[in-house]
């Protein structure tokens, strides 16, 4: 039932496995929930919702698939207040008021030989609308989104930020990807963009706009899938280290704490670690850098009293197999 | 296949699960690309068209399991066949008959499973709503299967009194039970995959619509989640920002600021906004013996919404007034109740003296953004009400609600003031149910957008 022409453009997505291996190849380690739900935004047209706490790689889907695909990013911060005029296009008034001066004279010129208003407001009718026309168009994402011959990738991020009129003004270009400008024409987007929209959940999307999005939720990696993650991110990091700290991540994570560390976190910290020469992880190198993977100065207090416990569970490899905390 | 599909969503939606018609049929067009063959992507798929916030993710993978547990037939695959069947009912039904005693002689798996399914559908197990009906529908699905001639050839088999009568008798009940233990498996597999939700929401109708001063201990924690639904509902419906435009009114300010690049010529025209105001909650509770079951409730509630409410004060009172947010932040709810009881609760109820300390200590939390919700019968033992004192906050009051757990026909018997109070309150509502207080609640939210 599903005719074949719909699906246009991005030829490297041509199963769940090339999507997987097509993003571990610019370093994006997906998991199959992920790698199906782009297949099938790609297949149905429809955008993603990404759900998720912050720092686990909703942005950097969006990233990766542009770079596999060698198409354009085109990013849509939202944020309160934000509107079409900054979403998708804008006159540039500017510049048509300078024009408009500068052709004073020209305007005269053009209709000089008219003698009544009417007469004059005539001859200008015979012009194109000039300053109404590309050229004093300032195209935003995602106008500038269906123009790509070729697609592209829009990612709107934090849509949860944006006012609910957006939502709803969103909704409207989303499902048939195309733009009317008044004074131009419809712009139909020849390839439809692969849309992702990311939510930390500040406030509950509508229903209408989850309603026509596939909704995927990325969570916390489970620890072979973080390792993966540091090693593609991380280069020359030996295998122990690795091991270890990213136990040790995981134990935090199943704390009582404030904000838990995110991959970027780890993948910062690995960096860290590196760039102190730490060939395991011992407790003085832990106590002195986990500022960088806990940004809660209480999360630090409650961390360090049990940092002895947790390095050795983590050197044991305990933490991989999923041993609670005593919390 | 697409039935299936068709069947899952509408056992999702009996389970909370709001599935559009377009959703479903992104699911069948979704299934259309992936296939079936692989049940994990299977899942997967379906996991992100059909259940869109966490929750629903959990329910859908409970029932995506359930549904397509039962060996390598789901649910309701004997519908596919349906066509067939009803062309040559009857054939199929003597076919069926004559051969349930070798069929589950055979003891084909596949063959006794597809005959349940077929069964089943025969007796639209799937309509199941409540679990007292498994049984019900195990015996119709038995009878569509044959049941009546095994019935026929047991009964033939005892009366001829023979050994071998015997021996094959044993055999044929041993057979029924085990159909009828299959045919029941089958029934709860359907009611737990159809009626389990429906059967829950009936149960959460019937809680909330009851007297929560009838409640039974048994009860308070089914409420607690009941509370805690509501106040999610509520939440989501109010936390919803909305910005007011009116139109008409030019904010020359900002307007000049935002054309100033422009040469000063209005090309962007901004009109003054209205600011929504914040809610501004201050609760006065009545904790005597007759009203602090509906105080515990208002206030599990008010506390569920915090993040929609953060401008919220509660005060309980018998005799003298106390503030007890801190108890309800610090602690767990129940410690908090215990708490605030063993502070506020002793003392007779007297509604003057709760107003001169709310006058005396806190009269600056009530302005013209807060809403004064008073929960209590009114009965003051005779005292003062201080009804000048009301008067005066309900004037400086954006509103004023009062939640009278007492019915109208006892306002203002023996020692109720409350048609005293009452001309100074914006409203003045009975309630006895959950269902009345989030209404109450609600109504307060309301007015702030």
């Amino acid at each position: 039932m599903m005719s074949n022409d719909l699906i246009t453009g991005y030829e490297p997505m041509t199963s769940i496995e090339a999507i997987t291996a097509g993003l571990e190849s610019v370093g994006y380690i997906s998991t199959r929930p992920i790698s199906t739900s782009v297949f099938l935004a790609h297949g149905l047209r429809k955008p993603i919702l990404i759900e998720g706490p912050a720092g686990v790689g909703k942005t950097d889907l969006a990233a990766s698939l542009s770079r596999w695909l060698d198409v354009p990013l085109l990013r849509l911060q939202c944020y309160e207040g934000l509107d079409e005029g900054k979403a998708l296009y804008e006159w540039k008034y500017g510049k048509q008021l300078l024009y408009t001066q500068i052709l004073k004279e020209k305007l005269n010129d053009v209709i000089g030989d008219a003698q009544t208003l009417e007469a004059s407001l005539s001859e200008l009718g015979t012009f194109e609308d000039l300053f109404f026309s590309e050229q004093f168009l300032e195209a935003r994402p995602l106008l500038t989104a269906m123009r790509q011959s070729a697609g592209s990738v829009l990612l709107v991020d934090e849509i949860d930020k944006s006012d609910e009129e957006f939502e709803a003004f969103l909704l409207e270009v989303l499902s048939d990807y195309q733009v009317t400008v008044p004074e131009i024409g419809t712009i139909r987007a020849n390839v439809p963009p692969i849309v992702i929209l990311t939510s930390n959940n500040v406030r509950e999307l509508g229903d209408a706009l989850k309603r026509r999005c596939l909704h995927l939720h990325i969570g916390f990696p489970d620890h072979k899938r973080e390792q993966r993650i540091v090693q593609a991110r991380v280069e020359g990091i030996s295998e122990t280290l690795l091991d270890q700290m990213v136990g040790f991540v995981q134990s935090i994570r199943k704390l009582d704490i404030k904000k838990r560390p995110s991959i970027a976190e780890t993948v910062d910290w690995a960096k860290t670690l590196l760039l102190l020469h730490a060939n395991t992880l011992d407790e003085t190198f832990v106590r002195d850098t986990l500022n960088v993977l806990l940004k809660h100065e209480s999360d630090i207090a409650a961390v360090t009293t049990d940092i002895p416990k947790l390095v050795r569970q983590a050197a044991s490899g305990q933490s991989a197999s999923g041993r609670a905390s005593p919390y | 296949m697409d039935r299936q599909i068709t069947s899952f969503i509408r056992a999702l939606r009996s389970s909370d699960v709001r599935v559009s018609t377009g959703e479903a049929l992104d699911a069948v067009r979704a299934v259309a690309l992936v296939g079936y063959s692989d049940r994990t992507l299977l899942k997967d798929t379906l996991g992100c068209v059909l259940a869109k916030s966490p929750d629903e993710k959990v329910t859908f993978d409970e029932l995506f399991d359930l549904y397509f547990s039962r060996k390598d037939t789901p649910l309701g695959s004997g519908e596919s066949s349906d066509q067939n069947q009803e062309a040559n009912s009857d054939t199929a039904a003597k076919d069926v008959q004559q051969d349930l005693v070798e069929l589950m002689e055979s003891g084909d798996e596949t063959a006794i499973t597809t005959a349940i399914e077929k069964a089943a559908s025969a007796a639209e197990v799937d309509d199941i709503r409540f679990s007292t009906q498994v049984a019900y529908y195990a015996q119709q699905m038995v009878k569509q299967m044959g049941g009546e001639s095994l019935q026929s050839r047991l009964l033939d088999a005892l009366s001829q009194h023979t050994d071998e009568g015997e021996a094959e008798a044993e055999r044929l009940i041993e057979m029924r039970r085990d159909l009828t233990n299959r045919a029941r498996e089958r029934a709860q597999r359907a009611f737990d995959v159809f009626g389990k939700g429906e059967t829950r929401q009936f149960r959460e109708d019937y809680a909330a619509s009851k007297r929560l001063s009838a409640l039974d201990r048994s009860d308070m924690e089914r409420m607690k989640v009941l509370v805690a639904k509501i106040a999610k509902r509520l939440a989501v419906k109010h936390s919803r920002r909305r910005r007011k435009k009116s139109r008409g009114q030019l904010d020359v300010r900002r307007t000049m600021r935002a054309n100033a690049g422009m040469d000063g010529v209005p090309f962007n025209v901004i009109w003054r906004q209205k600011k929504r105001e914040r809610p501004k909650i201050v609760v006065v509770c009545d904790v005597s013996g007759s009203v602090a079951q509906y105080v515990r409730f208002l206030l599990l509630l008010l506390w569920s919404m915090k993040d929609v409410v953060p401008d919220l004060h509660a005060f309980a009172f018998s005799g003298r007034l106390y503030e007890v947010d801190e108890y309800l932040e610090d602690k767990p709810f129940e410690d908090a109740m215990a708490e605030i009881m063993r502070v506020a609760g002793l003392g007779s109820t007297s509604y003057g003296q709760a107003w001169s300390d709310l006058k005396v200590d806190h009269e600056q939390l009530i302005d013209r953004r807060t809403t004064l919700m008073v929960i209590g019968d009114g009965r003051s033992n005779y005292g003062d009400p201080r009804t000048d004192l009301f008067r005066d906050f309900a004037s400086r009051a954006k509103r004023t609600i009062w939640l009278n757990p007492e019915g109208p026909g006892l306002w203002g018997t023996g020692d109720s003031e409350i048609p005293r109070y009452h001309p100074y309150c914006n409203q003045m509502s009975h309630v006895a149910t959950l269902k009345d207080l989030e209404r109450a609640v609600d109504d307060v939210l309301s007015a702030y957008n």
